[in-house]
């Protein structure tokens, strides 16, 4: 039987989740032996090349590239997990919903104390640059999402126990302190 | 300014537990609590900057900003809609030119959204510097600016008689009608005052006081249904230097508006209730905590506790019993439901936050100002008066065995007949539809106990209000079938949480909304099945909130899902398991629009 294959990306998240899911030591290896990577940043496969089976999602959706790879995620993968906080709520990035764009940006690029050198009073408007979204959105209002592992980020021993359950089909070991977050 | 405010502050006695008081005054003579008078207060309470704005950012009708010499707030109350609200609100906004939650250029009128002000039988209503208006009409809004561009004073301004009984006192001097459409023991007219203190009272120990109202089984009037002989006797029982007696006349439910009528025509068996409270359980003083909305009744109100004091049924020795003291005095609250809560509403006597306390310990051991204190409903206290007066046997000879006595209700909505009943528990819903002249043909639903209570279909007007069936604090709200019950009723209700949470709980603050949100995207027709399935679980997590509020918030929306389930699955699509109501053109308009870009969308 081929092995099971995991997507994995970074949407509005600090790749912090990905170095949670490093974080399983030496069951990197075992991990290795049980799964296929696909599309992610740990094996730098930029795109799709097959249907995978469970794609981790850390990171909301804050621009419009965000908003297109989580659809191609949801295209490509059977299950789909929310990866911490930001995936789940929005987390720290979501802290500008209750401001308006515009502010941000000019906050950013023109009144900021930290602007410098931004003589012309440009705010970036390059086509080629994703287009900012009005607030930051949980991934499970972009998409269906179907599990989701808290914690910022979630421990590593959380994702491993949940990627196992995926694998094997058993039921998840949810001992205390995983879920533990103080 | 600077003299008056030091008035005000002199006159509570520099006394941090009055800051409500403080502000309310500050808030009435100037329109607005400055930043300067923020200051001054702080200074001369000995309190900091953070305790006083703490307070005073946490009601409704305390303002940082001028509200406008006239400051008109416009119940937003399901009732005032079904009443014809909309019409009255676009009114409003074009014959001052601004929208609500703004004030005019010139300073003059300020117009504001309100929670239900308890007037629900004569909607659409509105309080214009602190004055009931009743029965509005996009007419009678056109005259009233006109009024107040005039100059009249909010007196001239009343264009109907005065409304019935005591609401003509040259004290109260309101259009507010009782609408009194039943009575029973407590709204009777054959009261004589002072009678059971002097008759009863002074041959009975306070332990003879309690045992008579156990005996009567009569269970708390204000929604909770504690019995109120137990109540008594906890606080009898419990250690402290000083008891108090609190009632409670918040009256925030919307719907609920029976225990306005009844401060308005019965307030002297309510205080002979408080002071036989006082007696039974030992305390010495009582305090009526009163909704701001009722301002309007404050001067009278004060008046016949005069009398009551000119006439021994206040004060020292009361009634010639040797050694018993008691005096009342009334706390108006500043604008939030949550305060009808009790440990919220002790809080906020003391001059604080209305955020509810962790229970136990409950009032009755640690109540205000961390003494026992016993908490009851207006038509609790008066009921008590009745039961001592007739005996607790009798009062178990009216209602059910298990529900004894009488309940005064609030009704309103759809029927001939508006107003307050007070009837024996047990009558069934088709009997106050009957009664009320509702057209039954006509009726959807019937909300029974206010947001907080049961949406019901007509399947169910068969079943009876008593404490173990349809248990109510005693709103009841008869919606016909001209309403759209999801988005003219259950959103209404819904919102009115999310407006009025104390936001201690992250449950109560969060799920509340985002059940809010899930409904509307029903509404939308972008729902499916598992939204439905998902309001109906979300509504178990907010029981774990911390106060009544918050575990009753999902109400609404979860008894309309139990008894209405057909409306919520004519709008969700059977087929899909995912929906989002995520539009992307939408989402980067903003932004795009900030940074002179043209989306490009694929
Ligand atoms: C959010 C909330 C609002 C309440 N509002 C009122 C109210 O307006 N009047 C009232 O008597 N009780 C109200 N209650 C119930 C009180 O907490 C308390 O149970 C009651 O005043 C006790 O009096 P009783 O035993 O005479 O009913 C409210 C409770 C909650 C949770
Ligand atoms: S959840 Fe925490 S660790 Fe993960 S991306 Fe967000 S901020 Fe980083
Ligand atoms: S349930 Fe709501 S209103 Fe009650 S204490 Fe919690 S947050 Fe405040």
């Amino acid at each position: 039987m081929s092995k099971p294959i995991v997507a994995t990306t970074s949407l509005a998240g600090c790749f912090g989740c990905h170095m949670s899911l490093l974080d399983i030591d030496e069951r990197i290896l075992d991990l290795i032996e049980l799964v296929e990577f696909n599309k992610s940043p740990i094996d730098d496969i930029k795109t799709f090349t097959k249907q995978c089976d469970i794609g981790l999602i850390e990171g909301g959706c804050c621009n419009s590239e965000n908003i297109h790879v989580l659809k191609d995620f949801r295209k490509h993968c059977k299950i789909l997990v929310s990866l911490g906080e930001c995936a789940i709520m929005g987390g720290l990035p979501a802290l500008r919903n209750g401001i308006a764009i515009k502010e941000c940006l000019d906050e950013a690029y023109l009144n900021g104390p930290t602007v410098r050198d931004n003589d012309k009073q440009i705010v970036p408007n390059d086509d080629e640059l994703p287009m900012l979204l009005d607030k930051v959105y949980p991934c499970h209002e972009i998409v269906k999402i179907d599990y989701y592992l808290p914690g910022c980020p979630p421990r590593a021993d959380l994702i491993w126990n949940a990627l196992v359950a995926l694998v094997t089909g058993d039921e998840m070991k949810l001992p205390y302190e995983v879920i533990k977050f103080d | 300014m600077a003299m008056q405010l030091e008035n005000i502050i002199e006159k509570y006695n520099k006394d941090k537990t009055r800051l409500m008081d403080i502000l309310i005054d500050v808030q009435s003579e100037e329109g607005y609590i400055s930043e300067d008078a923020i200051k001054k207060i702080a200074g001369e309470l000995d309190i900091s900057l953070a305790d006083v704005k703490q307070t005073m950012s946490f009601y409704h009708f305390f303002s940082d900003k001028p509200t406008g010499k006239y400051t008109v707030y416009l119940n937003d109350s399901v009732v005032a809609y079904m009443m014809g609200r909309q019409k009255v609100k676009e009114a409003f906004e074009k014959e001052t030119g601004i929208k609500f939650g703004e004030v005019t250029p010139d300073g003059l009128i300020g117009l504001f959204d309100t929670s239900c002000i308890g007037m629900n039988d004569q909607e659409p209503a509105a309080l214009i510097n602190g004055k009931v208006f009743t029965d509005l009409t996009p007419f009678r809004v056109k005259e009233i600016i006109q009024d107040i561009r005039d100059g009249k004073n909010i007196e001239e301004m009343y264009r109907s008689d005065l409304g019935e009984g005591e609401n003509r006192n040259e004290l109260v001097r309101s259009v507010v009608r009782n609408n009194i459409r039943r009575i029973g023991p407590v709204l009777s007219k054959d009261y004589i005052p002072g009678r059971v203190i002097k008759e009863k009272l002074t041959s009975m120990t306070p332990e003879e006081v309690i045992h008579e109202i156990k005996k009567s089984n009569i269970r708390g009037r204000g929604g909770a249904g504690f019995p109120t002989g137990l109540k008594w006797e906890f606080c009898r029982k419990a250690k402290g230097e000083k008891k108090y007696i609190f009632c409670n006349a918040d009256e925030g439910e919307p719907g609920t508006f029976k225990d306005r009528v009844i401060l308005t025509e019965r307030p002297k068996l309510l205080f002979e209730g408080m002071v036989i409270a006082g007696y039974a359980v030992g305390a010495t003083e009582g305090i009526v905590y009163i909704r701001y909305e009722y301002m309007y009744l404050k001067k009278y109100l004060e008046s016949i506790l005069q009398g009551a004091r000119d006439r021994n049924l206040l004060g020292k020795n009361i009634g010639g019993i040797e050694g018993f003291n008691f005096d009342i005095r009334l706390q108006f609250g500043a604008g939030a439901y949550v305060c009808g809560e009790e440990s919220a509403l002790i809080e906020s006597a003391e001059g604080k936050r209305g955020e509810p306390r962790d229970r136990p310990p409950f009032p009755v051991e640690k109540g205000y100002l961390d003494q026992p204190t016993v908490v009851n409903n207006v038509e609790t206290l008066c009921s008590a008066v009745k039961i001592l007066l007739n005996g607790g046997e009798w009062y178990t000879t009216l209602g059910t065995a298990n529900s004894t006595g009488t309940k005064v209700l609030s009704i309103s909505g759809d029927c001939r007949y508006p107003g307050v009943y007070e009837v024996e528990w047990g009558f069934s819903v088709k009997d106050i539809l009957e009664m009320t002249g509702a057209d039954q043909e006509d009726v959807q639903a019937v909300q029974v106990g206010g947001p907080s209570g049961t949406l019901i279909g007509p399947k169910e007007f068969n079943r009876l209000l008593c404490y173990h069936d349809l248990a109510t604090g005693g709103s009841l709200i008869i919606i016909g079938k001209q309403h759209n019950l999801l988005k003219d009723i259950v959103t209404n209700f819904t919102q009115f949480f999310i407006n009025e949470s104390c936001g201690s709980c992250s449950t109560c603050r969060n799920i509340t909304f985002q059940m809010k949100e899930k409904l509307e995207k029903i509404l939308d027709g972008k729902g499916i099945e598992k939204d439905i399935d998902d309001l109906v679980e979300w509504g178990k997590i907010l029981k774990v909130s911390r106060c009544g509020l918050g575990q009753t918030s999902a109400n609404p929306i979860v008894t309309s899902i139990r008894n209405f389930r057909h409306l919520y699955d004519e709008l969700v699509a059977g087929d899909k398991d995912f929906e989002s109501e995520f539009d992307l053109s939408e989402a980067v308009k903003a932004s795009c629009d900030a940074t002179g870009r043209i989306p490009v969308l694929n």
